[in-house]
C-alpha cells in the first residue's frame, strides 16, 4: 500500500523513483564549518579541483602538439631533385649544456616551492593558535622560499631565452626546418605556461602585502606549487621529446 | 556553510558591478544569453543574404552590395563560425548552464565567480574580434568554419585571407580560452558545490548534460587552441606544419612539406566533440521539460545518464568520419565508420526514453513542451541521416552536397536551437519573473517547426540529386540549374522562418516587462530552481542552504498529496 507520511524525520528520506536509492545527505562540502567564517578547507579543495581541470587542459594542449610533432616528423615530402619522397624533418643542434642548467634551475625551484607550500600550510595551521591573545610561538626565522622560487623561475625563463639566442647563433630559426619550428613552439608554449605560474606567485606576494589572511594566501601558494611541479614535469617531458625523438 | 563561503561576494550595489562586471552567475548567464541572441541574428542575416543571392544572383543586397563568389564564401564562413561558436556553444552552456546549474544543485554561485566573469568577457572580446573581420581590408575570410589549409594558411590565397583570417583565428583562440575557463568552472561547481543530499544520481539531467558538455569542452578546446597556434605560425612565421609546397599565381611560396591533413585531424578531434557540446544541453533540457510537462518521471533516468556519458565518450573517437574524402586508409575509415554508427545506440536509447516518458503522460502542451517535442522530432530526422553519412562509400558520394548541409543543420543547428527555445520558454518565468505569451509562443513554434523542415528536408533531395554545396550560384551549370526551383522554395521558406523569429523577439521583450507575473513554480516542477523565489535572490536561496531528499523527476508518486514531489520536500513517500 502506498501511504504518504508528511512528518517523517529528515534522516530517513526515501526515494520514489527516477533517482538513486536513499543516501545520507552528503556532497556539496563545507559541512564541518558552521561558524560563518570562510571555510578555507573547502576553498582549498575546490581550488585543487579547479587545478586538476586546468592541468587536464594543458595536458591536452601538449598531447596535441606532441601528436603534431610525431606526425610531422614522419611525413614524406616529394623532392624535386631526386624525384623521390624524402623526409624533410631536418636537424637542430640543441644547446644541451644550457638546457641542462635550466632543467636544474627548474628542479631546484620545484623543491623551493614545495618548501614554501609546506611552510604556508604550517602557518595556516598555526594561525588560529597565534590569534589567541597572549600566545606567542617565538620569533621564527622565515626563509623566503617564495622569493627564491620566483627568482629561479625567472632564471629558467632567462635561460630559455639565452638558449633561443644560442639556437639563432647556430643558424636555427623558427622556420629553418620543421624540427626547429617545434623546438621554438614547444619551449615557448611551456614558457608561457610557466610565466602564468610566476604571475600567480607574484599575486601571492601581493596578497601578503595586502595583509590577506594566511589561509587565503596558502590556497594560492598550494595550488601554484602543484601547478609548478606539473610545469617541471612537463619541461622534462619536452626536453626528453626534443632530445630523444629527433 | 556553502552560502557564506562560495558567495563571499555580497550583493553588489552600483550599476556596473551589478549588471556589467557582475560576479553573479545569474547575471553572467543572461549576459551570455543576450550575446548569443545578438550573434544568432547576425548569423541569420548572413544566411539570408546567401539564400537570396543563390536565387537572384544579380541582385544588389543591403550592406554588402553585389555578391561576388568570394563574398559568398565569406558570408558562409562567418555564418558557420558565428553560429557554431557564439550561438550553439554560448547559449546552451554559457547562458542557461550558468544561470540554472548552480541553482539546480543548490549552490549559491559558481565555484569561481571571478573566473566566470572573465570567461564571459573573454567570449565577448572573441565576438568583437570576429565581427571586426568584416571591416578590415580584404574583408572576412573565406575558408569555411572548418578553416582547412592551405586556403586558410596562406595570406595570398584570397581576398579575405589576409588580416581577416588572422582575426578569425585569433577570435577562435580567444573563444577557446574562454570556454576552457567556463568548463573548468562548471566541472568544479558540479563536483564540489552540490547541496546536501544532491548525489550525482539525484542531479537533474540538465545538470548532467552541462557537466558532460563541460568535460567535452575541457578536453576538446585545448586541441583546437594548439591547432590554431600552428595555423597562425604557418601564416605569419613561415613555418610549414600544414602547408606543402605551394604555387600561387606562378609564385613558389616558402613553405615545404607540411600536411593539410594534420589540421584536419586536430580540427576534427575538437570538431566532433563540439557537435555534442552544442546538442547535449539540448538533450538535458528536452528531458527536463518532457518529464515536467508530461507529469511523469523521466523514463530510464540512469540509462539517460549513461547514454549521455556514452555519447560523450564515443564523440572523441569518431573524428575521422569527417575525413573519408581525404584518402585515408580504408581500414581506418572502417574503424571510424563502425564507431560512428555505435553512437546510434545511446542516441536511440535517449530517443526511446523520451517517447517512453511521453507515453501515457498527462501532457500539458505549453510552449516549452512543444519545443521539447520539436527537439525530439528534429533529433530523429536529423539523426537518421547520420548512419548514411557514417558509411565511407555513401559519404564520398554525398560529402560535398547539400545532403550534408541538411543533415548537420537539422541535428546540430536547429535541434540545438529548439533546445535553446525550450529552455528560454521554460526558464523565462524564473529569469524575469513573468510568463511569456502562450499564443505568440505557439504561433512561433508551429511556423518555426514547419519552416525548418521546409528548409532542410529538401536539401537532402538536392544532395542526392548532386547539388554541390559552397557554390554561390547554380545558373552556370546546366544540370545544377534544373534544381534551382527547389532552392527557390528553400529561400522562400527561410525568409518566412526568419521573419517568424520577430514574433519570438517581440514575445521575449514584451513579456519581460508586460507579461503576467509568474509564481515561484509555474510549471509545478520538482527541481531546486523552482523552490526559490522568482526571480531568485542574489545568493539563490536567501541564505538558506537547501537539503535534497528526492530524485529530480518524482511526478505522480502514489500517495503523495500533489502529483509532484519537490527535491527538497522533507516528507517521505513510503514504499509501495
Amino acid at each position: 500500500m502506498a501511504t504518504y507520511t508528511p512528518s517523517t524525520p529528515i534522516g530517513s528520506a526515501q526515494l520514489g523513483r527516477g533517482g538513486a536509492p536513499p543516501v545520507p545527505p552528503r556532497g556539496g562540502g563545507d559541512d564541518g564549518n558552521s561558524s560563518g567564517s570562510p571555510n578555507y578547507g573547502a576553498r582549498l579543495r575546490r581550488a585543487r579541483l579547479g587545478l586538476i581541470c586546468a592541468v587536464a587542459t594543458v595536458c591536452m594542449v601538449f598531447i596535441s602538439l606532441t601528436s603534431a610533432y610525431v606526425v610531422r616528423q614522419g611525413l614524406p615530402t616529394f623532392d624535386d631533385a631526386s624525384r623521390n619522397y624524402v623526409r624533410d624533418w631536418g636537424e637542430v643542434r640543441l644547446p644541451f649544456l644550457l638546457l641542462a642548467i635550466n632543467t636544474v634551475l627548474l628542479l631546484v625551484s620545484s623543491i623551493t616551492i614545495e618548501a614554501a607550500r609546506r611552510d604556508a600550510a604550517r602557518q595556516a595551521a598555526l594561525a588560529p593558535v597565534k590569534a589567541i591573545p597572549g600566545i606567542s610561538l617565538g620569533d621564527e626565522k622565515r626563509f623566503p622560499w617564495l622569493g627564491i622560487t620566483v627568482v629561479l623561475g625567472l632564471g629558467f625563463l632567462l635561460g630559455q631565452w639565452l638558449a633561443w639566442g644560442e639556437l639563432h647563433n647556430r643558424g636555427f630559426y623558427i622556420n629553418t626546418n620543421p624540427n626547429s619550428s617545434f623546438v621554438f613552439l614547444l619551449t615557448a608554449t611551456h614558457g608561457v605556461h610557466l610565466a602564468g605560474g610566476i604571475i600567480a606567485l607574484l599575486w601571492a606576494a601581493i596578497t601578503s602585502l595586502l595583509r590577506k589572511p594566511i589561509e587565503a594566501r596558502r590556497i594560492v601558494i598550494d595550488v601554484t606549487a602543484w601547478y609548478w611541479h606539473f610545469m617541471a614535469f612537463l619541461w622534462i617531458y619536452i626536453f626528453a621529446l626534443l632530445a630523444f625523438a629527433r | 556553510m556553502v552560502a557564506q563561503d562560495a558567495h563571499a561576494h555580497s550583493a553588489p550595489q552600483g550599476f556596473i558591478r551589478k549588471y556589467i562586471f557582475s560576479l553573479d552567475h545569474k547575471v553572467i548567464g543572461l549576459q551570455y544569453f543576450f550575446l548569443a541572441l545578438t550573434a544568432v541574428f547576425v548569423g541569420m542575416f548572413l544566411s539570408l543574404l546567401m539564400r537570396i543571392h543563390m536565387i537572384w544572383p544579380g541582385v544588389s543586397l543591403p550592406l554588402v552590395g553585389e555578391i561576388k563568389p568570394e563574398t559568398y564564401l565569406s558570408l558562409l564562413t562567418m555564418h558557420g563560425t558565428i553560429m557554431v561558436f557564439f550561438v550553439l556553444t554560448t547559449a546552451p552552456q554559457g547562458g542557461f548552464g550558468n544561470y540554472v546549474l548552480p541553482i539546480q544543485i543548490g549552490a549559491p554561485d559558481m565555484a569561481f565567480p571571478v573566473l566566470n566573469m572573465l570567461s564571459f568577457w573573454t567570449t565577448f572580446v572573441g565576438f568583437v574580434v570576429i565581427i571586426a573581420a568584416f571591416f578590415v581590408s580584404g574583408g572576412a575570410p573565406l575558408h569555411g568554419w572548418t578553416g582547412y589549409p592551405p586556403l586558410s594558411a596562406l595570406q595570398s590565397a584570397g581576398p579575405g585571407e589576409g588580416l581577416g583570417a588572422d582575426l578569425w583565428i585569433t577570435s577562435i583562440a580567444i573563444f577557446c580560452v574562454a570556454s576552457l575557463m567556463g568548463a573548468l568552472n562548471f566541472i568544479t561547481t558540479t563536483l564540489d558545490l552540490r547541496a546536501k543530499g544532491m548525489t550525482m544520481m539525484r542531479m537533474p539531467l540538465t545538470v548532467w548534460s552541462w557537466f558532460i558538455t563541460a568535460i567535452l569542452g575541457l578536453l576538446a578546446f585545448g586541441v583546437l587552441l594548439s591547432a590554431g597556434i600552428l595555423l597562425l605560425m604557418d601564416r605569419n612565421l613561415g613555418t610549414s606544419f600544414y602547408v606543402p609546397l605551394v604555387v600561387v599565381n606562378g609564385q613558389v611560396l616558402g613553405h615545404k612539406g607540411g600536411s593539410p591533413l594534420l589540421w584536419q585531424h586536430l580540427f576534427w578531434f575538437f570538431g566532433h566533440p563540439e557537435v555534442y557540446i552544442a546538442i547535449l544541453p539540448g538533450m538535458g533540457v528536452a528531458s527536463q521539460v518532457l518529464s515536467t510537462l508530461a507529469r511523469k518521471p523521466i523514463f530510464g533516468y540512469k540509462a539517460m545518464v549513461y547514454a549521455m556519458l556514452g555519447i560523450g565518450f564515443l564523440g572523441f573517437m569518431v573524428w575521422g568520419h569527417h575525413m573519408f574524402m581525404s584518402g585515408m586508409s580504408p581500414y581506418s575509415a572502417f574503424a571510424f565508420s563502425i564507431l560512428t554508427m555505435c553512437i546510434g545506440v545511446p542516441s536511440a536509447i535517449k530517443t526511446f526514453n523520451w517517447l517512453g516518458t511521453l507515453y501515457k503522460g498527462r501532457i500539458r502542451f505549453h510552449t516549452p513542451m512543444l519545443y521539447a517535442i520539436g527537439f525530439v522530432s528534429l533529433f530523429v530526422s536529423g539523426g537518421l541521416s547520420g548512419p548514411f553519412l557514417a558509411q565511407p562509400v555513401l559519404d564520398i558520394q554525398l560529402h560535398d552536397t547539400y545532403f550534408v548541409v541538411g543533415h548537420f543543420h537539422l541535428i546540430m543547428g536547429v535541434a540545438a536551437i529548439f533546445g535553446i527555445f525550450a529552455a528560454t520558454y521554460y526558464w523565462f518565468p524564473k529569469m524575469f519573473g513573468r510568463m511569456m505569451n502562450e499564443t505568440l509562443g505557439r504561433i512561433h513554434f508551429f511556423i518555426t517547426l514547419a519552416g525548418t523542415y521546409a528548409i532542410f528536408m529538401p536539401m537532402h533531395y538536392l544532395g542526392m540529386a548532386g547539388q554541390t554545396r559552397r557554390y554561390s550560384q547554380f545558373t552556370e551549370v546546366a544540370y545544377q540549374a534544373k534544381l534551382i526551383p527547389l532552392q527557390t522554395f528553400i529561400t522562400v521558406a527561410a525568409i518566412i522562418t526568419i521573419s517568424a523569429q520577430i514574433i519570438f523577439v517581440i514575445n521575449l521583450f514584451w513579456s519581460m516587462f508586460k507579461g503576467p507575473k509568474a509564481s515561484d513554480n509555474p510549471w509545478e516542477a520538482t527541481t531546486l530552481e523552482w523552490t526559490t523565489t522568482t526571480p531568485p535572490p542574489h545568493d539563490n536561496f536567501g541564505g538558506v542552504t537547501p537539503v535534497v531528499y528526492h530524485g529530480p523527476y518524482e511526478y505522480g508518486v502514489p500517495g503523495a498529496p500533489r502529483d509532484f514531489v519537490m527535491q527538497n520536500d522533507p516528507a517521505t513517500v513510503s514504499a509501495h
